[in-house]
């Protein structure tokens, strides 16, 4: 479908410049691992597609808020009232290791986290 | 009895209620053409016999006690593997997600079990609803009934391939981009995506938690207004549900002559969804129903709809963003598939969970959303696009001040050939121009069948779009255009068998 | 040796006393069995939906409010990702783009405290480490659980600042009564950002960041001994490392935990399953309105309405439990400044005897009120009432005038037990009586003692005094 192209302004050949140093960074941010040859097509794809995006830059968006959301809706929220909670085996059971109403995890080092 | 499937789900509810057809007996007719149908078109990822004659059996004794749940009582259906079932595996169609059980049911399968619909089994879908063509599924590519040769769209393309091959009278599919409507077009059925907020998302496994919708795939407009009546509704444990509910009297009433429901309907066609880069019997196709709708009476006129081609960078930028974070928790720690090598430290268990357990499609879209969101360019890119969608919005607004219904194809093309789009991804979310709008700006569309290709003789599905809550008004004219129209009764020959591809009118 | 500034900011994460997590309905109990408190929502299955808590965010306006803070009309939700065991999600629902309050402060030893935003969020799980497998245990019972995160600027300069600043924070919160404000069960966790600068430098230094301090004490330890640690790397031309450490207060000393280089990229972004927030300014004014009477309030009206003195209303008003305790007792006996002394004496060197926080006491203001009564008419002497006291505050007793009586703690008053004694007395030692007849007076004085000790100190000195004269004359 190159036709498709033409419409969106592709012919111009606005592709974003990524590189594989980039690509391997964003596979960290994602937590994959990419294989060398997996990275060389993704940074090929996504440099396409993330050119493509540059195509917003034609909208004079200064003065446009951001949205968010589509529906006019506010303050949904629900009273503090308790629920019973879920039947633990039910809610372990699909973990792969589970010990004495636990879920198992792979071993951690101190202060992993955040918050 | 498997005539019987080929029966609108409206007409077989009535069937069912005055005892014409055993629900028990309609249960295994359908299940099994969903067995035999499967190795052809492979709709289904999983086939639920027993919990299905369970239900069957539960149905048939209400109805013979007077008691019949709804007017779709004792009517088989089938969900995307993406809505969750209590005790069923619900596996999005990926390996990730291989083993996992959900210890609760999604709202909209709670509701047609209540309704007394019969659920006989979970579709197949892109891995994660990524996809146009069901072929990113982790359980092999569904086909398309009218030429298995080719894909059924997608992502909801088991949910539309098990409708256009008799199997299911409806089912459920969702739609992110187009994942109801692209399907629905490539496999000749009707499919709705309703107004954002108008059906309940608890237990649909999320893609873009801002664009996603549940809706209703069927042979046409109202069997489509029936089911939405089931789905509709409030619902606490979704935050952006709406009181919005569903009535669907005045669209199961729309018959053969109630096509002057169309007289002064106001029909927008964009310019910019008819320029270069349509396949010219698409374009044919749905100019000629332009006609049709025009010579019915309706007033359709032209008019430019300059945003239209900012739709596709400002949704996948958005859904990817939304996608990456919404599947940030699969790990294999609390479940689906993790890493049996014991004693991984873990990041590394995390990362090859992930990396094994997705598909390449997924992992693009899991980058490009990381992308979009990361330090330095979230201004540029996610910003950027919540503005377009924020213009976006606007221009439908405006569109919306002079015309009830808006009328595009609803994709460029027809069905693929299998194996033909996968490998530029640029192309296949091009291929979402007409549907994607319609996600960010939360509005309600059907796909329906407009005629077949000059091409390629597969069927060619055009496009409504209403303004938001006018669910019932596009289904309405959908139906209205139905009633004059008979492309939604042509169904694939031999399909459940997944023979050859050629039409019956 | 160059003089050298300490600059502090302050971020501190509050539980809030809701009955249920913030965005589902199981409870927030402690001390339930792992995972037993958990469902579909905060477990992080596929396809729960978060519904937002409107208790939750009744507190956290009521916190802001308390703490001068703007309240932002129109405040959003984020998602802050990171992959973690504890965050079943892999992210966080917080606040990032517009938190809740904003730019409020705190008055600390006459300087004000800037407080930059008061934001909302969700606790993450807990997990523990097994050595036997060398994998770690996940609970998520903790997941869920609303908190708000209180960020001030660098306005802190020392240790004592930092500790009163907290001390403050921690006594608005819990006087309203959204948070039991349990430092060492993990309701209010305190991180320092800490650096220092040459005295009279404008621009702050390399910072770290030392993590959940738990308690008052160990904050001003870690503020000075993370100022050593960092002067004197200064001093020997070392660099300051932007860190994460984490405070041993056994050791005195601070530990890196991580650095700042593996520093996440959260990728925050507006919640699409949460709806804004619309606070109308008629909503906030109602909830201004419906505040508790705030510590700073109360600083100023104990010593003008009580008497009391600076100290006695300081001590008193950084807790809620001695501030209820005070206003009720003063309330039902209408001696103010006894109710203060008491508490202030007695029953805080119990409390501190028995190593427990004023939050964990459960005396009744009406025994108390009880116990002051008795002692100022006259019914019981001091000891009596410090052993009544004593008895209430270890929960022996709930009722004071029962306890009196069975113990026979009531000062004898009546005038022919007396003479009995008295009688007793004199007779037991008639060499004292003869002395007395003689002009000893100071044998009086023995003998008053004879018979109070007779009485086991619980006569009415002024009738005895009257009767042993009676008796001797």
């Amino acid at each position: 479908m190159p036709y498709l192209a033409l419409i969106f302004g592709m012919e111009r050949g606005i592709y974003m410049e990524l590189t594989s140093a980039m690509t391997h960074s964003i596979a960290k941010l994602s937590g994959i691992r990419l294989s060398d040859s997996e990275a060389a097509a993704m940074t090929r794809d996504l440099g396409g597609v993330v050119g493509y995006f540059d195509l917003l830059n034609e909208l004079d968006t200064r003065d446009v808020p951001p949205r968010a959301h589509v529906l006019p809706l506010v303050n949904h929220w629900r009273e503090d009232a308790v629920t019973p909670s879920a039947p633990r085996d039910e809610l372990i059971a699909n973990a792969p290791v589970r010990r004495d109403g636990y879920v198992v995890a792979p071993k951690t080092f101190e202060g992993g986290g955040s918050s | 009895m498997n005539d019987y499937l080929s029966y609108s789900a409206i007409k077989l509810g009535g069937l069912i209620q005055s005892k014409q057809i055993g629900v028990a007996e309609l249960t295994r007719a359908a299940i099994e053409a969903a067995k035999e149908s499967n190795d052809g078109i492979n709709a289904f990822i999983t086939i639920n016999e027993e919990e299905a004659i369970r239900q069957a059996r539960r149905v048939q004794s209400l109805i013979d006690n007077g008691d019949t749940p709804s007017k779709l009582a004792g009517v088989p259906c089938a969900v995307k593997d993406n809505i969750s079932t209590r005790g069923t595996p619900t596996t999005c169609a990926s390996r990730i997600l291989g083993g996992y059980t959900p210890m609760y049911d999604a709202t909209v399968v709670e509701r047609l079990r209540a309704a007394g619909t019969v659920m006989i089994g979970k579709l197949n879908m892109d891995e994660f609803a990524m996809g146009s063509t069901t072929e990113t599924s982790a359980y092999g590519s569904a086909r398309n009934p009218w030429d298995p040769s080719r894909c059924p769209g997608g992502s909801s393309g088991g949910a539309a391939a098990a409708v256009a091959a008799r199997v299911a009278p409806f089912t459920l599919g969702s739609d992110t981009g187009g994942s109801i409507r692209q399907p629905a077009a490539f496999c000749g059925v009707t499919g709705f995506k309703p107004t954002y907020g108008a059906v309940s998302r608890w237990g649909l496994i999320a893609y873009g938690s801002s664009l996603d919708q549940i809706g209703p795939i069927a042979k046409d407009a109202r069997d489509c207004a029936a089911v939405m009546t089931i789905l509709s509704g409030e619902d606490k444990r979704d935050g952006t549900s709406t009181p919005f509910e569903f009535d669907d009297s005045s669209i199961a009433n729309v018959n053969a002559d109630s096509a002057d429901l169309l007289v002064g309907l106001r029909v927008g066609v964009p310019d910019e969804a008819f320029e270069t880069g349509l396949d010219p019997s698409v374009r044919a196709r749905t100019l000629e129903a332009a006609d049709t709708l025009s010579n019915l009476g309706a007033a359709v006129e032209r008019f430019s709809f300059p945003m239209f081609k900012y739709a596709v960078p400002a949704y996948y930028i958005i859904a990817s963003a939304e996608a990456a974070s919404n599947l940030s928790r699969y790990d294999g720690i609390r479940y689906g598939r993790g890493v049996a090598e014991p004693g991984l430290p873990l990041d590394e268990a995390i990362i090859r969970a992930r990396s094994e357990g997705f598909g390449r499609e997924v992992k693009r879209r899991l980058m490009l959303g990381n992308f979009a969101l990361s330090a330095g360019y979230y201004d540029a890119y996610y910003n950027k696009a919540l503005q377009a969608k924020a213009l976006l919005c606007g221009a439908f607004d405006a569109a919306f001040d002079r015309f009830d219904i808006l009328l595009t194809p609803t994709a460029p093309t027809t069905a693929m050939r299998l194996g033909e789009s996968l490998d530029d991804p640029l192309t296949m979310y091009l291929g979402d121009i007409y549907t994607v709008p319609v996600n960010l700006a939360g509005l309600p569309a059907v796909s329906l069948p407009c005629g077949f290709s000059d091409k390629d003789g597969m069927p060619v599905g055009m496009q409504f779009i209403g303004k938001a809550f006018s669910d019932v008004n596009v289904l309405r004219a959908a139906a209205a255009y139905q009633s004059a129209t008979d492309w939604h009764q042509c169904a694939p020959v031999s399909a459940a068998k997944g023979g050859a591809a050629y039409a019956t009118v | 040796m160059p003089q050298y500034e300490t600059v502090v900011g302050l971020e501190i994460h509050v539980e809030l006393a809701t009955a249920t997590k913030v965005f589902c309905g199981c409870t927030t109990a402690f001390g339930g069995e792992q995972n037993t408190h958990v469902c579909p929502v905060c477990m992080g299955l596929p396809g729960a939906l978060p519904v937002l808590n409107r208790q939750a965010v009744e507190y956290a306006v009521r916190a802001g409010l308390a703490l001068n803070c703007n309240i932002t009309r129109n405040a959003v939700f984020d998602r802050k990702h990171y992959f973690y065991p504890d965050l079943p999600k892999a992210f966080q629902i917080s606040q990032l783009y517009l938190p809740l309050c904003t730019d409020g402060w705190v008055e600390v030893f006459g300087k004000r405290v800037r407080i930059r935003e008061i934001h909302m969020e969700e606790d993450a799980g807990k997990l523990v480490h097994d050595p036997w497998t060398d994998s770690t245990l996940v609970d998520f019972n903790r997941c869920g659980v609303p908190l708000i995160e209180i960020v001030t600027q660098p306005d802190m300069r020392t240790p004592e600042e930092t500790v009163e600043t907290v001390r403050q924070i921690r006594a608005a919160l819990s006087m309203l009564g959204v948070s039991d404000c349990k430092m060492q069960e993990g309701s209010l966790r305190v991180d320092v950002n800490l650096s220092v600068r040459p005295m009279g430098s404008t621009a702050l230094g390399t910072r770290t960041e030392m993590k959940n301090i738990n308690s008052l004490k160990s904050i001003g330890r870690a503020v000075a001994g993370e100022t050593a640690r960092q002067i004197e790397q200064i001093e020997l031309g070392r660099p300051i490392i932007q860190q994460t450490r984490r405070w041993d207060d056994n050791k005195n000393a601070s530990m890196a935990m991580r650095s700042k280089e593996d520093a996440h990229d959260y990728r925050y972004f507006p919640e699409p399953d949460l709806a804004p927030l619309s606070l109308s300014d008629e909503w906030i004014e109602s909830r201004r309105a419906a505040l508790p009477e705030l510590p700073e309030q109360k600083r100023v009206r104990y010593p003008a309405e009580f008497g009391l003195s600076a100290y006695d209303t300081d001590i008193l008003v950084s807790e809620k439990t001695l501030c209820e305790l005070f206003e009720r007792t003063a309330a039902i006996c209408g001696k103010p400044k006894d109710a203060a002394n008491w508490i202030m004496g007695e029953i805080l060197a119990a409390l501190k005897e028995r190593g427990e926080s004023p939050d964990q006491l459960t005396l009744a203001p009406e025994a108390l009120a009880r116990i002051i009564t008795l002692q100022s008419g006259g019914e019981i002497n001091r000891n009596a009432a410090r052993q009544t006291l004593t008895a209430a505050l270890a929960g022996e007793t709930s009722d004071v005038d029962e306890y009196i009586k069975a113990n026979q703690l009531a000062m004898v008053g009546d005038a022919s037990a007396l003479m009995e004694i008295v009688k007793q007395v004199i007779n037991a030692d008639p060499d004292s009586d003869a002395a007395y007849r003689s002009g000893k007076e100071k044998v009086f004085g023995f003998l008053m003692g004879q018979a109070m000790r007779a009485l086991k100190g619980k006569g009415d000195p002024g009738r005895l005094k009257e009767l042993l004269k009676q008796g001797l004359g």
